[in-house]
């Protein structure tokens, strides 16, 4: 059987499905229209709202592959990967695209391994060569100095993950149609070994800056915990979350999950504020392929200027309190 | 407790430069050092040892130099240190990477924990640790940010994923991968280090490993680099300078115009 058509896996979380899955479809569209091959999307997890997966039809799905059990209600990868490899070795695609998040993160590489194939790790572009029909799989390294493009010339499924907030989903098509497919859950492939025991997700989804549209970031110009204050006055009334650069964590201003750099996360958002942060080649790495760029730094010599769209050279505590007043009064 | 650590020479990225021309970074005078994020491993292998007993074994697949990664980390605490070379090696990719290390690690054996970084700051893949996991068919445990209990045959980890914490029950021998927020890595001692330049570091070569020749270095690697660009990173945006009270003024308003324009008020 030859490889053909383009998975992308939606990724679940407590019975909903995450925004990236739509931002996955659509990737795998254009790359499945290149090739003219079925665009798949394969849902894994328990009682997943329905309405969702008929949604991912609607942005751009030829087909739904639904995997649901009890047993695949909490992410143990080994589980997962037992599964996806599993349902590879049957259905052979030729593509497999899955969101670079800390649970795509951790089964591409399981299912790569065991299947000896080929994964590029957080992806910021795909394409298809012209001559050759491989996947063509770009990627920032080396802190994001350099953009690398990797194919995987001679082993099949090509598997990428992508980085979440690089594509925007396509529009719901209402005429828009495909089949959904209930498969069964064999429960012999539930490894057992591992257990969760617990979770402690926030209700708030302000520490998940990576799922943000728009992140408000304060660095060691903030001087002290007590001044993120006007900061998440200003995330708040912009509707985004706060992050913070490695000085900021350190000195126990904010919390890792927080933290935007090298040792933190790889953000995209929309919009990325940084406030008092010098933009040290670490933090630019978190941060520089976000959409627009704001700064605001005492420091006109500073680093993280010269990959702004738009700077103010002042002090921050001057400038944001005073944007804060105005934004309200943009709000009246 | 024995514990292996897989750790990556990486260069010191703060400095890195990049050749304008070939869009390549230049190495030459570029400090190779551990892998900043491998650091939180080997600080939290080093205090398991220290509570639990057993010894922390640092291992490394890279060129001969990568050998004062290895001494910088029995420095720190390290019992000992294997050095993985081969010019068979070279050009491996994650895969490839990882059936040598996974290899090497049955080669060492008797194991109770291997204990990775989340990822190296050069490559910034983060997959040859899930990536040994699977070759071994060791459980695996990413992004775990604390150690809440271990016994002889278990160990419960908290894993940091983007809406929050989940706390893993997970068996022995495993393999965990860990965020910085696990522990404060230690400076090495002078007696750590007194002790690392008398530690002979054994080395591992292909033949000394149950290797299948077609599975290592370029050849064996399923991914391959089709070209390296530096992208543009300067934006060169309105930068106002806020220097009086009007340009206070007059550079917040711009910035709400701005935030206009971008639609996002």
């Amino acid at each position: 059987m030859e490889y053909r058509n383009i998975w992308t896996m939606a990724e679940t979380h407590e019975g909903r499905l995450k925004d990236v899955s739509y931002e996955l479809l659509s990737r795998g569209r254009a790359l499945a229209d290149k090739l003219e091959e079925h665009l798949v999307s394969v849902v894994i997890g328990n009682d997943v709202d329905k309405e969702q997966i008929n949604e991912l039809i609607l942005r751009g799905a030829d087909k739904v592959l639904v995997v649901e059990s009890e047993n695949l209600n909490d992410f143990i990868v080994e589980n997962y990967s037992n599964l996806v490899v599993d349902l590879i070795q049957k259905r052979k695609p030729n593509i497999i695209l899955a969101a670079a998040t800390a649970n795509g993160r951790t089964f591409m590489p399981h299912v790569a391994m065991r299947l000896h194939t080929g994964l590029t790790a957080d992806c910021t572009e795909l394409d298809i060569e012209k001559e050759t029909k491989n996947l063509l799989q770009t990627r920032p390294a080396i802190g994001g100095n350099i953009l690398a493009t990797i194919k995987t010339p001679n082993h099949r499924p090509q598997m990428a993950t992508v980085r979440p907030k690089s594509s925007k989903p396509l529009e719901t098509d209402e005429s828009r149609t495909g089949e959904v497919e209930i498969i069964e859950f064999d429960e012999s492939l539930v490894d057992g070994r591992v257990k969760k025991l617990a979770s402690e997700y926030s209700k708030d989804s302000g520490l998940n800056i990576h799922g943000a549209d728009i992140v408000v970031a304060g660095g060691k110009g903030m001087k002290k915990g007590e001044n993120f204050a006007i900061l998440k006055e200003l995330a708040d009334k912009l509707g985004g979350v706060i992050g913070a650069s490695r000085d900021a964590v350190d000195r126990g201003w904010a919390v890792y999950p927080q933290q935007v750099g090298l040792s933190g996360k790889t953000v995209t958002p929309k919009l990325y504020i940084a406030v008092g942060i010098s933009g040290a080649i670490q933090h630019l790495a978190g941060m520089k392929t976000s959409e627009i760029i704001i700064s605001i730094n005492i420091d006109p010599e500073a680093e993280i200027f010269k990959v702004s769209d738009f700077g103010i050279v002042g002090d921050l505590f001057e400038v944001v309190p005073l944007l804060n007043k105005k934004l309200q009064e943009e709000v009246k | 407790m024995n514990i292996i650590i897989p750790i990556k020479q990486v260069p010191e990225t703060s400095n890195v430069k990049m050749d304008p021309e070939t869009g390549t970074m230049i190495r030459e005078g570029v400090e190779s050092i551990i892998n900043p994020l491998d650091l939180y491993a080997i600080e939290i292998g080093i205090q398991l040892k220290e509570e639990h007993g057993g010894k922390v074994t640092v291992i490394t697949m890279g060129p001969p130099k990568a050998e004062k990664a290895l001494k910088e980390a029995i420095a720190m605490g390290c019992d000992d240190g294997i050095l993985i070379s081969d010019r068979k090696f070279a050009g491996s990719d994650t895969w490839s990477t990882a059936y040598v290390l996974g290899e090497a690690i049955k080669k060492i054996g008797n194991y109770d924990l291997i204990l990775a970084g989340e990822r190296a700051t050069d490559g910034d893949t983060g997959q040859v640790g899930p990536n040994i996991a699977a070759y071994l068919n060791l459980t695996l445990g990413t992004y775990i940010s604390r150690i809440d209990e271990v016994t002889s045959d278990s160990i419960v980890v908290e894993r940091l994923l983007e809406e929050g914490y989940e706390k893993l029950q997970m068996p022995l021998p495993s393999l965990i991968t860990v965020v910085k927020e696990i522990s404060y890595p230690r400076l090495p001692t002078l007696r750590g280090k007194q002790k690392a330049r008398m530690t002979d570091l054994p080395l591992l070569t292909a033949s000394d490993m149950e290797l299948e020749e077609e599975l290592l270095g370029l050849n064996g690697s399923p991914t391959r680099v089709v070209k390296i660009e530096s992208p543009k990173v300067t934006r060169g945006g309105t930068i106002i300078t806020a220097k009086d009270e009007d340009m206070l003024e007059e550079s917040v308003d711009k910035l709400i115009e701005f935030l206009k324009s971008k639609e996002i008020i």
